[in-house]
């Protein structure tokens, strides 16, 4: 009997916990997903359900009827997205490659430099009064660039780790002696030999500039500036958010009255995280690599 | 002189190394030195027009002002309290996962796992703050509708009742969290090496006096530095979780105000510049002693585990 249920009970009660474990990762998107399919009716009758009575798509043809708000705000965050990723990750890499050579002079004070922005820093209240005040970024698409995402302490130590233990000095050496100039030992030798690194770090960034909603918060009052994430904040507290600004108030009035309210919320929600979703199966292996890569490495 | 000129030439070589640092430095210093110069503001009666170097110096003024309010002390209660929950189910969660990865053998089912557990790490609070919603809104909620239909109990409203949210936000942040770190922890528990346990069967050790005598106690330098840093930020707090997820609901506000939302909400609603940089220098420098003090106890102990 024992010998039986450490066979078999101990993993398969491994794989019920599991089970239920995936089960409360994803259920909450199945409902919200489900919500934004079901009919007004059957919400009104049986709430928020994962088994809608009447399957409608009344909710997402509200929102494709007028989509220019929409779309306005996925090309600001595709935008930022971007050029702030590409930005950061060269940024980054220049930034972390000499510092991954030991005899770079003044290699412990920069070290230094980064590693106590880590430890200490002013608050949000100076960070954010510098940015408006002295750089004069205030309802800029730089503000959901330039602020706090653009460079990593982390990332960058990151990435020295990695240069410090996978580019063999020789080559370095080699091609000083063949008179290759250091920017150039950079971008054809260095960064072609550090791709795996560079796709974790650039993942990063691209998930951090996706999601980010804060920046947008704080330095951007135009809602024709709003990225993708801010407009969901707006219209979670205040579902009339998405009528507000290209209608008229009669208009408004109007629209009220059809639209699908409860579903078209959940709605918005679906094609705010679907690009995420549908690329998280290609990059989930890059991503778990990353993650676990920093953790060996500390 | 000589030493001058030597470190003039290295520097002469070294020149395109040093200047490929040169934007990462400029910008740490704007983004981060900058600020640490503006916390003077805390000290001072700002206003727009005099701005930073204008304004009239307030001397403690500010500080007087936050410690003579109840805030002060709720705001600092609630962030120790929250993240002091979040540390310590946190590592038991996620060590506990972790352990229960390594047991299953089949790559293909392990990393299925893997990745479904992480989904929640990678989307925004915002997106957590529409899923909460749909399980939490009061008319039409998932939670009221089954707690009406199964028990036959009234609908909560969740959205005024400030005493549900201590579960509610430890709850979201175990299942926003608990996948990521139980993966960092499980990379960690794949480094040790397979002798161990070979040799740990062939002695007649059971499973679980493996895990204790073996697994945890190797992974304990990953614990350690996790846990120094969690308690080291143990007065930060993750101000989506606080600000999203309750909707910035009014009267959520005497368990959902944390340090973070406080001097969010003191600089853009009321305006109060001095006061809010007052708070925000008062949560740095308490996180600073901390690690300071945290690293150097872990380094009394055993050294290899600090940080620093």
């Amino acid at each position: 009997m024992t010998f039986n249920f450490k066979k078999w009970i101990g993993p398969s009660l491994i794989h019920i916990f599991f089970w239920a474990f995936t089960i409360a990762s994803l259920i909450p998107f199945i409902l919200v997903f489900m919500v934004s399919i079901s009919s007004e009716d059957s919400i009104l009758q049986n709430g928020y359900s994962l088994f809608p009575s009447h399957i409608s798509f009344a909710a997402y043809q509200f929102l494709f009827n007028d989509f220019s708000e929409i779309a306005k705000a996925y090309g600001v965050t595709i935008l930022t997205t971007l050029v702030g990723t590409v930005i950061s990750l060269l940024i980054t890499a220049l930034f972390a490659y000499p510092l991954s050579r030991p005899d770079l002079p003044f290699r412990r004070t920069i070290s230094f430099y980064i590693f106590f922005t880590m430890l200490f820093g002013g608050g949000m209240v100076p960070w954010y009064i510098t940015y408006v005040n002295m750089f004069d970024l205030k309802n800029t698409i730089l503000a959901m660039i330039i602020p706090n995402l653009l460079l990593s302490a982390f990332n960058v130590l990151l990435m020295r780790s990695f240069f410090a233990s996978s580019i063999p000095e020789s080559v370095v050496e080699s091609a000083t002696i063949d008179g290759a100039s250091e920017l150039k030992i950079f971008f054809s030798i260095v960064v072609p030999l550090s791709l795996p690194i560079m796709a974790t770090i650039g993942l990063f960034n691209t998930l951090s500039y996706w999601n980010d909603w804060y920046n947008c918060m704080l330095f951007i009052d135009k809602p024709e500036l709003y990225n993708i994430q801010y407009l969901m904040t707006k219209t979670l507290t205040n579902i009339q958010y998405l009528l507000m600004k290209s209608n008229s108030s009669a208009q408004v009035g109007d629209l009220l009255a059809k639209m699908p309210r409860e579903t078209v919320r959940m709605a918005l929600a679906i094609v705010g995280i679907a690009p995420l979703l549908f690329a998280y199966p290609f990059f989930q292996k890059y991503y778990i690599s990353g993650i676990t890569s920093g953790a060996v490495k500390g | 002189m000589k030493e001058k000129s030597q470190l003039w030439k290295s520097m002469k070589k070294y020149r395109w190394l040093l200047l490929m640092t040169l934007p990462g430095i400029v910008y740490l210093f704007i983004n981060n030195y900058i600020p640490m110069y503006g916390v003077i503001l805390a000290f001072k009666n700002y206003n727009y027009v005099d701005g930073i170097w204008g304004s009239a110096w307030a001397g403690l003024d500010n500080f007087k002002f936050l410690f003579n309010s109840q805030d002060a002390f709720i705001i600092t209660r609630n962030t120790f309290l929250y993240n002091f929950v979040f540390i310590v189910l946190n590592l038991v969660l996620s060590v506990f996962v972790a352990l229960l990865i390594n047991e299953i053998k089949d790559k293909v089912i392990s990393r299925f796992y893997q990745s479904t557990f992480l989904l929640p790490h990678i989307i925004s609070m915002v997106v957590v703050a529409y899923l909460v919603y749909s399980f939490l809104n009061v008319d039409s909620g998932l939670v009221n509708r089954l707690l009406i239909k199964w028990f036959g109990s009234e609908a909560i409203s969740w959205y005024s009742d400030p005493k549900y949210w201590p579960y509610i936000l430890v709850i979201v942040n175990a299942w926003k969290n608990v996948g990521y770190l139980s993966i960092i922890y499980f990379a960690s528990i794949i480094g040790i090496d397979k002798e161990y346990y070979e040799a740990a069967t062939i002695d007649g050790a059971s499973k679980w006096k493996q895990m204790t005598r073996i697994t945890i106690p190797l992974i304990l330098p990953i614990i350690t530095t996790m846990t120094l840093l969690a308690v080291s930020g143990i007065l930060r707090s993750d101000f989506g979780l606080f600000y999203q997820v309750p909707m910035n609901t009014g009267a959520l506000i005497p368990t959902t105000n944390t340090i973070d939302t406080f001097v969010y909400r003191a600089m853009v609603q009321s305006g109060d510049i001095g006061m809010s940089t007052a708070a925000g220098f008062y949560q740095s420098v308490v996180c600073f002693v901390l690690i300071l003090v945290a690293n150097a106890a872990v380094r009394r102990i055993n050294k290899r585990d600090a940080l620093f």
